[in-house]
């Protein structure tokens, strides 16, 4: 069962919370974003500029992503179960089974 | 000695602007904005302090930016009047940040060329932290213009009270003008239709109106200040008088 996380805001009349959005950084060229927390602001410039103040005046990385928390779904904790313990005992998933060539660098 | 004067006031301007966004560590109206306000505090603050410091040095009296910031008297700031006028409520502060930074962009984008290397490189280094304020600000100004009835009216207001301080970014008198023709310093004069184009076009998106240029208050250069500078000096230098070479 998919769960819409609804942004604060919605819903509770005494919320009176700006809308939630969730902040990915790329720590450098290449790196996938990673998610480093969440910022409350009105609109995505806003969003974008508060992330900066919170997440990235450390040199914590290069570009950045703001995405309204309501468009995140996310899995519950009854999906445990059917979602990840299938993969328990497929160990041949993993590629594990090959010898590495010579002269390739294993990171 | 000219050069120190000039640098006391590109140094000034920032230690005061700095120290008055300080004031709102812990009152910002969200804990963003309390966390970006601090941030831009301190981009300032530390512009000023490569800027003292580099004030000391060309005056050669071994004062350090310490001294400077810290055991001055009131008419001994060299810093625009725009800069000391209390932090006012939130839309005082953006609109006061929001036309200083404006002119702060357009000005450090030309020191960046000065031909004293020192300058020019702290120049650069500003020059990108300000572009920042500058965009930071006049998003604010969109919503607290473009917002509520009470947000339009007190950021309207700010703009009235605040736009007659103004015309003393803008000012040149001997001294500046001739580091401009040594290409030391840049032509403030030369920015104001810049300025006034970005203002206006922010305002236009905001709702909000530009007043007439009228009579324009000055005297920060000369050491004349308003009654605001001495209180926030006091507070801003009692620790280090209190406890002179005290380290922590």
């Amino acid at each position: 069962m998919a769960e819409q996380k609804a942004s604060s805001g919605d819903g509770d009349a005494t919320d009176t919370q700006w809308p939630l959005w969730e902040v990915f950084i790329q720590p450098k060229p290449g790196a996938p974003h990673e998610h480093c927390g969440s910022v409350h602001a009105v609109d995505a410039e806003q969003a974008l500029l508060n992330a900066r103040d919170v997440y990235a005046r450390r040199n914590e990385g290069i570009h950045l992503w703001v995405v309204p928390t309501q468009w995140i779904t996310g899995s519950t904790p009854e999906d445990v179960g059917p979602f990840f313990d299938p993969a328990n005992d497929k160990a041949y998933r993993h590629p594990q089974f090959y010898k590495t060539p010579r002269g390739v660098k294993v990171y | 000695m000219p050069l120190s004067d000039f640098l006391l006031r590109l140094g000034d301007d920032r230690l005061i602007n700095g120290h008055r966004l300080s004031e709102w560590c812990g009152h910002g109206p969200i804990l963003e904005e309390d966390i970006a306000l601090a941030n831009i505090s301190l981009d300032l603050v530390g512009q000023a302090n490569l800027l003292l410091e580099l004030a000391g040095k060309e005056e050669g009296q071994g004062r350090t930016a310490d001294t400077l910031a810290y055991f001055r008297e009131g008419t001994e700031f060299r810093n625009a009047l725009i800069m000391e006028l209390p932090r006012g409520d939130f839309a005082f502060t953006t609109t006061r940040q929001f036309l200083v930074s404006v002119f702060d962009a357009l000005y450090l984008e030309r020191l960046q060329n000065s031909k004293h290397s020192d300058l020019a490189g702290i120049a650069a280094k500003a020059f990108k932290e300000v572009r920042y304020h500058a965009r930071h600000s006049a998003d604010w100004m969109l919503k607290l213009g473009d917002g509520t009835a009470e947000s339009h009216q007190r950021t309207q207001a700010s703009v009235d009270e605040l736009w007659r301080f103004t015309g003393e970014m803008f000012e040149m008198d001997a001294l500046e003008i001739d580091l401009v023709e040594q290409g030391v310093a840049v032509d403030r004069t030369a920015l104001r239709e810049a300025w006034r184009a970005e203002v206006t076009r922010v305002f236009q998106a905001a709702t909000l109106t530009v007043p007439d240029d009228g009579f324009m208050q000055r005297g920060g250069r000369e050491g004349r200040h308003t009654e605001h500078l001495g209180h926030l000096l006091a507070e801003m230098q009692i620790v280090a008088r209190s406890f002179p070479g005290a380290e922590w």
